[in-house]
């Protein structure tokens, strides 16, 4: 480590680092917007890059650094060379390629290496340069793990399957047709049910958050406020409960559930799902419930109220943000459960948007529809999410969270 | 003198306290237990019963009438026939008997079978014992009467009554080891646990880290972190059936986005089939875990590092720590609580998961676990019995490790 702790080290091994991964990012991403050939080449950016850092760290600015390396990168990329190469590209592409190139190497670049000398560095700023540069590889990795998936699964819904068979990589969007667009979707409301799964599964998911609080406020109550015997014994066995894997569960349930014609009913599933959520949303709420202040209670009491109107009175409106946390917490696992549903929901009229999804994966239906599919499942839940997002983190962290 | 002191035992105010925490935990409790405690003993008994897919209706004795020989006229010869079938293929139903009333407007021609006899309008049968898979047709000889035409006869208008007596697989009093036998028969078992180790503890340490990475950089206040918090939890909030098609699409050999990326760019020369080779499935399904559930690991670890005083760090900047040891000799030991708490959490839960692995491989390519072994078996295999084995071993998996855990979390929590 102590070998690189000289500027003129530093600065060129960043900078060699950090085109490379610009190039990478660049040309994937140009890849994936535009379906045209971009490809990242490790030696231009070995090239390229070291006098980048060696001159970012000798002097100039953000803006200078960015413009210079627009053009250089420009001249490089039509003349066929430099850290991303690109086949036959039209020349707009390859212009924003150059932009994008310029603007993300010098910046992030003469940021990182922005306290450094071309002399011996101290191992504060060797450090903070090195961090900063992993800082930004972070961003940009995980940016791209997160956004990629969704962004396929997106595009992919939109297309038709010969478009996908072509080029799998071409996810440029034709607007010219409009609606068109949007047909795989039409044809799964309009020939696929999925209007009514959508409803089914809104319902259950509605259904199931209401049963849940409804055993979970008395019991979590019970747990943090009163004094019995077997109470730690009791706030034990939840977490315990919690930790029983649900397929080991699912398969009895399957056998009581064809004995007793439950299987392929809306109440058997109304029947299972609040009582697997039942034991998270009790740990949930007993945690919160401890963290209010007993003293308000205890001066319900004095004045006469009962403790169930103290509860009804008192306690659940101090905590209808948990409560808040809780039911959207609940509303995702039912929204989300695939297991049950496919296991004991056989009649299409019947399922949820899981299980009409589970029912898409087959051959003979085009790949857009099941991509649509997993759109329409997928949105409601993320606004609900983006919208809610601070009831959301809490309930997440709050609940140490079943997954 | 009596003894003066605070007062012993269990007064009338904390007993009512307690009947009253029980009534509001009786609903739960209940509920629970139906749901939890119920199947779980089911699992154990059902473990060791010979139970296979087909064998979950109880056998029944079934059968069918009708009148052969479309008898147009009165005096037409027609058969009455009665099909009998067991409905089970395996288990035997004994002492069945027959019972149907006899229609009017019919005679008997000939002989009956010598099982059967008339009487008062009835007609009963003694049919014995059936074997699994029985089969018999029952053909009794009639001669038409003008009243059966003047009545529109149907011989199906009077149910038919058959009762036997049939020993159920689930409940009667026969045990088998065969199915705990057959579970760890073959060292395919070895391999399914192999597998399910390695998918753990690899899913588990990456989750961890990656979700240490990501608190890292969101652990500053910036423009645009609540953003990419939220967009950072995406895979966590996503229905699993949806993200799981998006990566077998993605993935896909033949018209897969990543591997028209990867030949564009040189990397491979040929497709590769990511979900469908040996050690490459197990990889994956690892990494989609990690991939996956990083956004857990990562809002935990973020609460927890927020919590952390600034002073510790200003003193150590004045000290001239570096930032890698203010990481290692600062933040580490603080988040080391919450990370082995969440390892553990974690461990047990990507022990116990299902769905991912069943969606991505289906269990194929070396990607079977304990979990989808146990649906393999119960459903693919149709041999219930021996899914109910894998599933008590999981349970025991399961045991074993949550000793561990209130061992360690009633240290760490104060559980």
């Amino acid at each position: 480590m102590k070998h690189l702790r000289f500027g003129y080290i530093t600065g060129p091994l960043l900078g060699l680092i950090w085109t490379f991964i610009i190039a990478v990012t660049v040309s994937v991403a140009m890849s994936f917007a535009t379906g045209q050939a971009f490809k990242p080449s490790l030696i231009w950016s070995i090239i390229f890059g070291i006098p980048t850092g060696l001159a970012l760290v000798w002097g100039g600015t953000i803006w200078i650094a960015s413009a210079v390396l627009g053009v250089v990168y420009l001249i490089s990329l039509l003349a066929g060379v430099g850290p991303v190469l690109s086949g036959d590209v039209s020349l707009v592409s390859q212009v924003f390629a150059a932009a994008v190139l310029g603007l993300g190497i010098g910046w992030p670049l003469k940021v990182f290496v922005e306290e450094l000398t071309l002399g011996a560095l101290t191992r504060h700023e060797f450090e903070e340069a090195v961090i900063r540069t992993l800082k930004g590889f972070g961003y940009i990795f995980f940016t791209a793990i997160v956004v990629i998936p969704f962004y396929v699964m997106v595009m992919t819904s939109l297309k038709n399957q010969s478009q996908l068979m072509q080029n799998p990589l071409d996810f440029s969007i034709d607007l010219s047709q409009g609606w068109g667009l949007f047909r795989s979707y039409v044809e799964l409301v309009r020939d696929f049910n999925f209007g009514s799964y959508m409803w089914t599964s809104f319902y259950i998911s509605v259904l199931t958050v209401f049963i849940t609080l409804l055993f979970a406020i008395p019991g979590a109550y019970a747990v943090a406020r009163l004094r019995f015997r077997g109470q730690a014994a009791f706030s034990r066995s939840i977490l315990l409960i919690y930790m029983v894997p649900m397929i080991v569960l699912a398969l009895p349930i399957y056998i009581a559930f064809s004995m007793m014609g439950l299987r392929n009913s809306i109440t058997g599933i109304v029947m299972i799902y609040p009582v697997t959520t039942i034991p998270v949303a009790l740990y949930m709420l007993q945690g919160y419930f401890r963290g209010l202040p007993s003293e308000v209670e205890e001066a319900g009491l004095m004045d006469g109220l009962s403790r169930l109107q103290v509860i009804w009175k008192i306690t659940l409106p101090l905590s209808l943000p948990a409560l808040a946390s809780v039911s959207l917490y609940v509303f995702m696992i039912a929204w989300n459960e695939f297991l049950l549903a496919f296991m004991l929901l056989d009649d299409p009229s019947k399922f949820t948007l899981t299980r009409g999804i589970a029912s898409l994966n087959s051959s003979e239906i085009p790949r857009q529809h099941l991509m649509a599919g997993s759109v329409i499942a997928t949105v409601p839940i993320m606004a609900l999410f983006l919208g809610l997002e601070k009831f959301m983190t809490k309930g997440l962290t709050a609940g140490s969270v079943k997954g | 003198m009596s003894d003066i002191g605070p007062p012993r035992g269990t007064g009338p105010l904390a007993r009512s306290e307690a009947r009253l925490a029980w009534g509001l935990l009786t609903p739960t409790i209940l509920a629970v237990s139906l749901v939890v405690l119920l199947p779980l003993l089911a699992i154990f008994w059902i473990s060791v019963k010979p139970v296979s897919l087909s064998d979950l209706r109880a056998p029944e004795a079934v059968v069918r009438e009708d009148l052969r020989g479309r008898p147009a006229e009165a005096g037409d010869e027609a058969t009455l026939r009665y099909r009998l079938r067991n409905s089970s293929p395996t288990s035997q139903i004994s002492g069945v008997t027959l019972e149907d009333t006899w229609p009017d407007g019919l005679t008997l021609a000939g002989d009956l079978d010598p099982r059967c006899e008339i009487a008062e309008g009835m007609l009963s049968c003694n049919l014995g014992d059936w074997e699994g898979g029985f089969r018999e047709t029952l053909n009794i000889p009639v001669i038409t009467e003008q009243a059966w035409f003047d009545t529109e006869g149907d011989v199906e208008a009077e149910p038919v009554k058959v009762d036997g007596k049939a020993s159920f697989v689930l409940t009667n009093a026969e045990f088998t080891f065969k199915n705990f036998v057959s579970v760890f028969d073959g060292g395919e078992f070895w391999g399914v646990l192999g597998v399910t180790l390695f998918y753990t503890v690899f899913g588990t340490l990456g989750a961890m880290i990656m979700g240490l990475f990501a608190s890292m950089l969101l652990n500053h206040s910036f423009k645009g972190q609540g953003i990419l918090r939220g967009l950072y939890l995406f895979p966590y909030v996503a229905p699993v059936i949806a993200v799981a098609f998006a990566w077998i699409l993605l993935f896909d050999p033949f018209s897969g986005s990543a591997n028209a990326l990867l030949i564009q760019m040189g990397v491979t020369n040929q497709a590769i089939n990511f979900f469908g080779e040996r050690p490459l499935a197990l990889i994956m399904v690892t990494l989609f875990e990690i991939w996956r559930y990083f956004p857990l690991s990562f809002l935990f670890i973020l609460a927890r590092m927020q919590s952390i005083p600034t002073d510790m760090y200003e003193a150590a900047d004045m000290d001239g720590a570096s930032p890698f040891q203010q990481f290692w000799y600062l933040s580490l030991p603080q988040l080391l609580g919450i990370l082995s708490v969440l390892f553990l959490l974690r461990f047990i839960w990507t022990f116990n998961k299902f769905d991912d692995i069943f969606l991505l491989t289906g269990g194929n390519a070396g990607t079977r676990v304990l979990t989808v072994n146990v649906y393999e078996q119960a459903f693919a295999v149709s041999n219930i019995g021996a899914g109910a084995a894998v599933a008590v071993v999981i349970f025991a998996c399961l045991l074993l490790f949550s000793v561990f855990f209130f061992k360690f979390m009633s240290k760490e929590e104060g559980l």
